[in-house]
């Protein structure tokens, strides 16, 4: 069911590029349902991968979201996908087209706001919209029909006649989603989107990208290092770190794919049995007996909080060992459950491994 | 400002298809200019018109050019009063020097360089600093035509401000002298014109490169002044010494002695292109200028006194011209392979 494949060190990296360029003509990968495909997409900059192998399929009609710490090579692997840098191997199809051979093919389709966006700031924002659109060769007066609209979307009407360098971060932000959209693209990247944007203004920008996929259709690539900030709105997202894609999916399937792992950990902390606080020793009686559970690997106790690592299925058990002894549970929390776990616990493994995959 | 106008093609009516915006630019392939000079060039000469630079340079070059032929102007008024007949008055104006101006064509000589460096020292590292080159190379246009674009539209702008400076300058000679230019002044005037913008297209290329290259507009301009001021200063010092050591023709030289010394210095100062503009336009403008390189006694003697025709003149320094232009090509071409090898982002 998934298009996408989460990648793994084991993947060995294509080396004949010319012949799996060749293959992937006829591949069925350029299906109309499939918009952006890149299969073992590698980008070297001498001795540094900052792209490994990547697999990565978006289909028609959704928000993906490229998750991952900054330096995790998400830019690198959005300009392959646009041609503005050739792939040191692998392969990538953007609609029917190949990035590498076409780019000007795929650019006429792809609207792209690059991370730090810029204007000509002795121009207005109307005048940069028009570069734009006079640069894909779109008639003045259909630009000017255009241009109005996306301004009043963006809710820069008022200030279209302003020169760009007066705009503040967040104007500029949102006359670049403008800009990305004057080409009336079929597909939309973003890297970073919600950066240097105030919290309105990021659920405004999201709001707007699902009405763009739920009304016209498009297909959205964005990227981000804020995962809270976008998940609500990605259809799917892709962890990416080091290089490597380490999970992709919706956002649903990672949770339940980690709630499912044979090591998560959650927080316990327990009450006396008269209702006050619980004192250390009888603290330190549980963090021992709970130690002596079968399955549980690791219990750190800090302060009232006793953190237990283990199998989740351990859970019930700790509980009962905690009436056992003779103390009231008030608080248990799995720490795997929320996004922002999944997102942690997965740059730790990298973190981790990533010393041996860089070399 | 960047007007589209024609060469533009109508935005096909919604369908969603993914080849909608690919079919624009598909009708815009196959021509000689890569796709998206047009609008890039518009764009550029309307910042350069409309810019605060181009206007001071103007203003610089048009004060001390129009200063330079009235002093000019007295002298020829002086020359003609001793003498029957001044030939090539009319080019006499831009050439001569009053007794305490330079020449209109040496100041043009001067000022030229820094013509071209203000337009071009921050071509791309400008774009780059703003955030506006990674937008605008992911348009569908070819990279080529970034800096195509931004070239020609500084060639036009050029082209344009001395175009009306000469015809300025050839209008004040008509009011103070009262000659009217022969059509061979007005041909070697409209050859001097496109010589130098040639010439400014060699500073401009230039700078465009040190504008790839150097990531700081303040560097590429800096690196820019000193190969001016090196061509200017110090190229012909250098050429001195070295010339003096490989050929030395002391007091008691021989002649062949004194004849190679001449033409090494000769050989190593056209290395400077501003040699080789000095020289075209010397030709070109002079028309009693015979030859550019070492001319011996017996190549003149008894040779007719007398003007050479527009042709000979253009013969005489084609090669100078020819040289001029290379030497623009190979730097533009420099810039352009660095360009298209870097890598924009953010």
């Amino acid at each position: 069911m998934g298009g996408i494949v989460g990648e793994d060190t084991d993947h060995e990296v294509k080396e004949m590029e010319h012949e799996v360029q060749a293959e992937v003509q006829e591949i069925p990968e350029a299906t109309p349902e499939a918009m952006i495909v890149a299969e073992g997409l590698t980008k070297k900059y001498g001795q540094f991968t900052a792209v490994d192998a990547l697999d990565l399929t978006v289909r028609r009609g959704e928000i993906f979201g490229l998750l991952g710490p900054n330096g995790a090579g998400k830019t690198t692997t959005i300009l392959m996908l646009l041609g503005l840098t050739e792939p040191t191997s692998g392969t990538v199809r953007v609609a029917e087209y190949d990035p590498v051979r076409d780019p000007l093919s795929v650019k006429s389709i792809v609207g792209y706001l690059p991370d730090n966006v810029g204007f000509y700031p002795n121009m207005t924002g109307r005048q940069n919209l028009r570069y734009t659109a006079a640069l894909n060769r779109i008639s003045p007066k259909e630009a000017e029909e255009r241009i109005e609209v996306l301004l009043a979307d963006v809710g820069l009407a008022d200030a279209a006649e302003k020169r760009a360098g007066k705009y503040s971060r967040g104007m500029r932000q949102r006359l670049a989603i403008a800009d990305a959209l004057v080409k009336d693209p079929s597909i939309l990247i973003l890297d970073e989107p919600t950066i240097g944007i105030d919290p309105e203004g990021v659920r405004e920008l999201l709001a707007m990208l699902a009405r763009l996929r739920d009304q016209d259709g498009m297909t959205i690539l964005l990227s981000s290092h804020l995962l809270h900030q976008v998940q609500a709105v990605c259809d799917r997202v892709g962890i990416f770190v080091g290089g490597h894609l380490i999970a992709a999916g919706p956002v649903a399937d990672l949770e339940r794919q980690l709630a499912n792992d044979d090591e998560v950990e959650f927080e316990i902390s327990a009450f006396a049995a008269d209702g006050r606080s619980a004192d250390g020793g009888a603290l330190d009686r549980l963090v021992g007996s709970l130690r002596s559970l079968d399955g549980v690997k690791d219990v750190i106790r800090q302060g009232d909080m006793v953190t237990v690592r283990g199998k989740s299925a351990v859970r019930a058990a700790a509980v009962k060992t905690v009436v056992d002894q003779g103390l009231l549970p008030v608080h248990l929390r799995q720490r795997g459950m929320s996004l922002d776990d999944i997102y942690d616990r997965y740059f730790r493994e990298e973190a981790s491994t990533g010393h041996a995959s860089t070399k | 400002m960047p007007q589209p106008s024609n060469g533009s093609v109508a935005l096909e009516g919604p369908g969603g298809s993914p080849s909608k915006g690919a079919a624009r630019i598909s009708r815009a392939r196959g021509r000689f200019f890569p796709v998206g000079v047009g609008p890039v060039m518009r764009k550029e000469l309307g910042d350069h018109l409309s810019g605060l630079r181009f206007g001071i340079l103007l203003v610089l070059i048009g004060v001390t050019c129009l200063a330079a032929v009235y002093a000019a102007s007295s002298v020829i008024r002086e020359a003609a009063s001793n003498s029957a007949q001044v030939e090539f008055a009319f080019l006499y104006l831009f050439t001569a020097s009053g007794e305490s101006l330079p020449s209109f064509v040496s100041f043009i000589t001067f000022l030229a360089p820094l013509l071209g460096i203000a337009l071009g020292f921050d071509a791309l590292n400008s774009e780059r600093s703003q955030g506006t080159l990674s937008r605008l190379i992911s348009q569908p246009i070819h990279r080529d035509a970034v800096l195509q674009g931004k070239f020609f539209a500084g060639l036009s702008v050029v082209g344009l401000a001395l175009t009306a400076l000469v015809v300025i300058v050839g209008g004040i000679g008509i009011v103070l002298l009262g000659t009217t230019p022969s059509l061979q002044e007005v041909g070697r005037l409209v050859v001097f014109i496109i010589v130098t913008v040639i010439y400014v297209g060699f500073w401009l290329a230039l700078a465009q490169l040190f504008s790839v290259l150097f990531k700081q507009a303040a560097t590429s301009a800096l690196a820019s002044i000193a190969v001016w001021l090196f061509f200017a200063i110090f190229a012909s010092l250098i050429v001195g010494l070295v010339v003096d050591a490989v050929a030395p023709a002391g007091e008691n030289a021989t002649y062949a002695e004194l004849l190679r010394h001449e033409e090494l210095s000769t050989t190593l100062n056209r290395i400077s292109p501003g040699t080789l503009y000095d020289e075209a336009t010397s030709a070109l403008l002079n028309p009693s200028v015979r030859s550019l390189g070492v001319l011996v006694y017996e190549q003149v003697d008894r040779a007719i006194v007398g003007a050479l025709s527009f042709s000979q003149s253009l013969i005489l320094c084609w090669p100078q011209i020819v040289a001029l232009i290379g030497c623009v090509l190979a730097f533009f071409t420099i810039g352009y392979i660095l360009f298209m090898r870097e890598e924009v982002r953010a």
